[in-house]
């Protein structure tokens, strides 16, 4: 009968399955999202891919277990008195996964790969502090040998900066800096990346890749810290469903989650206290005003608008999982920062804000027989729709009619880069650990200054910080630029976001940090 | 029979061709492409990007290129997920596919056949009733709502099986999700075996074995349930269809690899390769599946057979 053996076919097909399934000691089980796109470096732009990709390779410098870069394949470095050169020592130990030395060609290998416009890699504008990368990247430089990253001999790395960029020694624990085995890919072509050839120079490495299940990863025995390792390998599991993750991680098959919808934190915090971690992220949720269009280009109309969102209310009310009010540009707890400028009204109780607020609403002209017309738009999802009805809602106070418009990502912000908005909602996390990476967002000509923002003034204090190499100098004239931005209500910052982990009281070792990074070598998993 | 599986097969080609064309040009219409995001890249890498994957060509040049590379087998990279081409991925998703929509497969057609017959020879009793009850919540109650509430019961309260994952193909991680698939199909099958049986049991020639004193097991197993399944085979292929390529939403609750869930991240993604090539699999599969239900039809009917 077809039937018997259909069956014999698929038990045998699970008997072999079970045979060859290895079996670890310590094996850390962690709900990671997505699929990743790709394990080279160079093709990722996710966080839940910079988790993998970031335990199986290391760049000069890594993450330690609070996210700061602390030495990696570089053992040693030195930066000129001007803050432009860097030169780099290699560790002695340093070994890609299949015994052959990490070399300083590697680190130049991989970065002129990055920058060469083929490779078409979308976070290469990361690493453009160092000297011609961009015009590398953009074409305008042909010969990659023109790139600022130099080896001196097999063992030590010179790279030339375009000015000082004091978060530089971070930006290099970022995946855009890792080095790629060039012998491999020099071998292999684009096929060096398949899991039949990779060679990697991580505390891990990957085993197995079933694209829709899981990635695995296990010990990298050539990596120079492998003997602290406590964590024997990674099963990095794809699972978009945040309930069904959550489910899995109550019947103990998931050791740490990376998201939980957060209807279930009050579930969370009465059944597992303690397991939630939800912490301050460099991330800042904001609402844009167009300056193109009246009367968006009134500092009174926008501060008004900015005054009476009851920012209070929405992290621990509107969402639930009690984000933190954001009053100042720049998130908490970054690096090279200054003290924070926040708005002078940040103080304020709410009641006196909207009372002020209407005064600045009339003084603008506007009341009742002439009501300010407002379109809200946000791209389509069920917490930004919270956010734009409870505060079109505290709008209203003012006798301002906001109208509600949503749109699909990728339209929303091909849109609002065209102008074609009143208020929008906007959101930005940080890339790098320096509040340039969020003022940014407020300078004259870049492409993510959606409103048009544009301050003579703003602009020239952010240049001269980015000339100034004394730290503190520098962080007191991005408190003076944010001050401007601020003073001038350019855009309504509402909240810092949270990341979002729960974690099985059976790992140690996890230390929560604003870029939510951490990596397995610093774990440990208790049976 | 050769002949008419032949000519059946080479009457496939045009629709093939036709589907193809309709899908290839119908996704590019689609708003959005497969490099916009959330960030803008600068335009040098986007153009990179496109000519990489050979977009900045004119549409019917494309075409025509992806067309030849389909003939000579290449269904061309994956857009998103880099480290693979289409052609990989889908024979790294097929297995996960088949075993889950075989067993779920053979689970209905074995519990829908045997509740149908039940149901057939104690027709309007109370056991009739129960049955009918019990597989028709297996149909109302949809997918995504049972699946959570059987991961919540059996998984974590209980605690007797896995919530999710393949598991290394453990049979256990198997048991909840081929239950939920297969459901669906046990109330289907269960309903048209007991109305087919029930006509054949009211046939003459079943009338005249009785009167011959024929056992009722025998007159069971040898001339009700054969002819009673024709039905059901001709319901099969649509079946077997359904749970090759609908395994979607199990897969995606239970966090399972299959073709399934690479079809729609692909469609939301507009990964244009993956899209295209999930659409050739699933239309090669099911006209084959719909050949073999043919096939059966002829084996099982004779008046079929001598057409």
């Amino acid at each position: 009968m077809p039937k018997h053996r259909l069956t014999a076919f698929f038990l045998s097909f699970f008997a072999a399955v079970l045979l060859v399934a290895p079996a670890y000691a310590a094996m850390l089980n962690l709900h990671n999202g997505g699929d990743p796109a790709s394990l080279d470096p160079h093709k990722i732009s996710g966080d839940w891919e910079n988790r993998i990709v970031g335990d199986i390779f290391e760049g000069l410098t890594t993450e330690d277990v609070g996210a700061n870069p602390i030495a990696g394949q570089a053992e040693s470095w030195t930066i000129s008195d001007d803050g432009t050169v860097y030169t780099f020592k290699l560790r002695d130990n340093a070994n890609w996964s299949d015994g052959q030395p990490v070399t300083a060609g590697d680190f130049v290998f991989a970065f002129q790969r990055i920058m060469d416009p083929a490779t078409a890699a979308s976070y290469a504008y990361l690493q453009y502090p160092i000297k011609n990368a961009e015009a590398i990247n953009s074409g305008k430089i042909t010969d990659f040998g023109e790139l600022g990253v130099k080896a001196l001999d097999d063992k030590t790395l010179e790279i030339t900066l375009e000015q000082p960029t004091p978060f530089f020694l971070g930006a290099l624990t970022h995946y855009t800096a890792y080095p790629i085995p060039k012998h491999v890919v020099e071998a292999k072509g684009d096929d060096w990346i398949k899991m039949e050839n990779i060679v990697v120079n991580g505390p891990y490495k990957p085993v197995e890749w079933i694209p829709g299940a899981h990635v695995t990863t296990a010990k990298n025995d050539q990596y120079y810290d492998f003997a602290s390792l406590k964590i024997d390998g990674v099963k990095f599991f794809v699972l978009e469903d945040q309930s069904a993750a959550l489910k899995r991680y109550r019947a103990g098959e998931f050791d740490i989650l990376t998201a939980f919808p957060k209807d279930q934190y009050q579930w969370l915090e009465e059944n597992h206290p303690g397991e939630a971690r939800v912490v301050p992220f460099a991330g800042l949720y904001y609402y844009v005003f167009n300056h193109r269009k009246p009367p968006f280009d009134d500092a009174r109309v926008r501060k008004a608008l900015s005054m009476a969102i009851n920012r209070e209310v929405i992290g621990p009310q509107i969402l639930g999982t009690g984000e933190l009010p954001a009053y100042s540009w720049v998130p908490p707890g970054m690096a090279n920062s200054g003290e924070s400028s926040e708005v002078d009204w940040a103080e304020m109780p709410y009641p006196e804000k909207v009372e002020m607020a209407k005064t600045l609403i009339a003084e603008a002209g506007y009341g009742k027989d002439n009501p300010l017309k407002v379109t809200l738009r946000y791209n389509t999802s069920d917490n930004h729709k919270r956010v734009a009805v409870a505060v079109a809602a505290m709008w209203k106070a003012l006798g301002v009619e906001a109208k509600l418009y949503n749109s699909e990502l990728k339209v929303h912000y091909a849109e609002i880069r065209k102008g074609e908005f009143d208020v929008a909602r906007a959101g930005w996390l940080a890339d790098y650990n320096d509040p340039v990476n969020f003022l940014d967002l407020l300078k004259g000509s870049t492409s993510n200054n959606y409103g048009a923002y544009s301050s003579p003034e703003f602009d020239k204090v952010m240049d001269q910080a980015s000339l100034e190499t004394d730290l503190e100098s520098r962080a007191k004239l991005l408190t003076q630029a944010e001050e401007i931005a601020m003073d001038d209500n350019a855009a309504a910052p509402i909240y810092f976001y949270l990341s979002e982990n729960v974690v099985s009281p059976k790992i140690k070792g996890f230390e929560d940090n604003a870029f939510d990074i951490h990596r397995t070598r610093w774990l440990t998993k208790e049976e | 029979m050769l002949g008419f599986a032949l000519r059946r097969l080479l009457s496939t080609i045009p629709v093939l061709w036709i589907a193809l064309t309709l899908c290839f040009f119908i996704l590019r219409l689609a708003p959005g492409g497969p490099f916009d995001e959330e960030r803008q890249l600068p335009e040098r890498i986007l153009a990179n990007l496109r000519a990489h994957y050979n977009l900045d060509k004119p549409l019917l040049v494309q075409y025509w290129d992806y067309l030849t590379g389909v003939l000579m087998g290449d269904l061309g990279p994956s857009y998103i997920t880099d480290d693979f081409t289409v052609v990989d991925l889908i024979s790294i998703g097929l297995p996960y596919t088949f075993i889950l929509g075989g067993c779920a497969f053979a689970l209905a057609i074995l519990v829908g056949i045997f509740a149908g017959v039940i149901g057939a020879l104690n027709q309007n009793t109370s056991s009739d009733y129960g049955i009918a009850l019990v597989v028709m919540i297996g149909l109302i109650v949809p997918n995504f709502l049972l699946a959570p509430i059987l991961q919540l019961v059996f998984g974590v309260s209980l605690g007797w099986l896995p919530v999710g994952g393949w598991g290394e193909g453990k049979l256990s991680h198997l048991v909840l999700p081929v239950i939920i698939l297969a459901l669906p199909h046990v109330a289907r099958i269960s309903r048209l075996m007991r109305g087919s049986m029930i006509e054949v049991l009211g046939a003459n020639y079943i009338r005249t074995a009785r009167a011959k004193g024929i056992g009722a097991r025998l007159m069971i197993t040898r001339h009700a349930i054969k002819p009673a399944l024709l039905p059901v085979v001709s319901y099969l292929g649509p079946a077997a269809g359904y749970l090759l390529t609908g395994s979607l939403v199990v897969e995606s609750i239970f966090g399972l690899p299959g073709i399934g869930q690479y079809f729609i991240n692909a469609a939301l993604n507009r990964d244009y390769g993956m899209v295209l090539g999930t659409v050739i699999f699933y239309m090669v599969l099911i006209i084959l599946l719909n050949l073999v239900v043919d096939l059966v039809y002829a084996l099982l009917d004779p008046k079929v057979r001598a057409r």
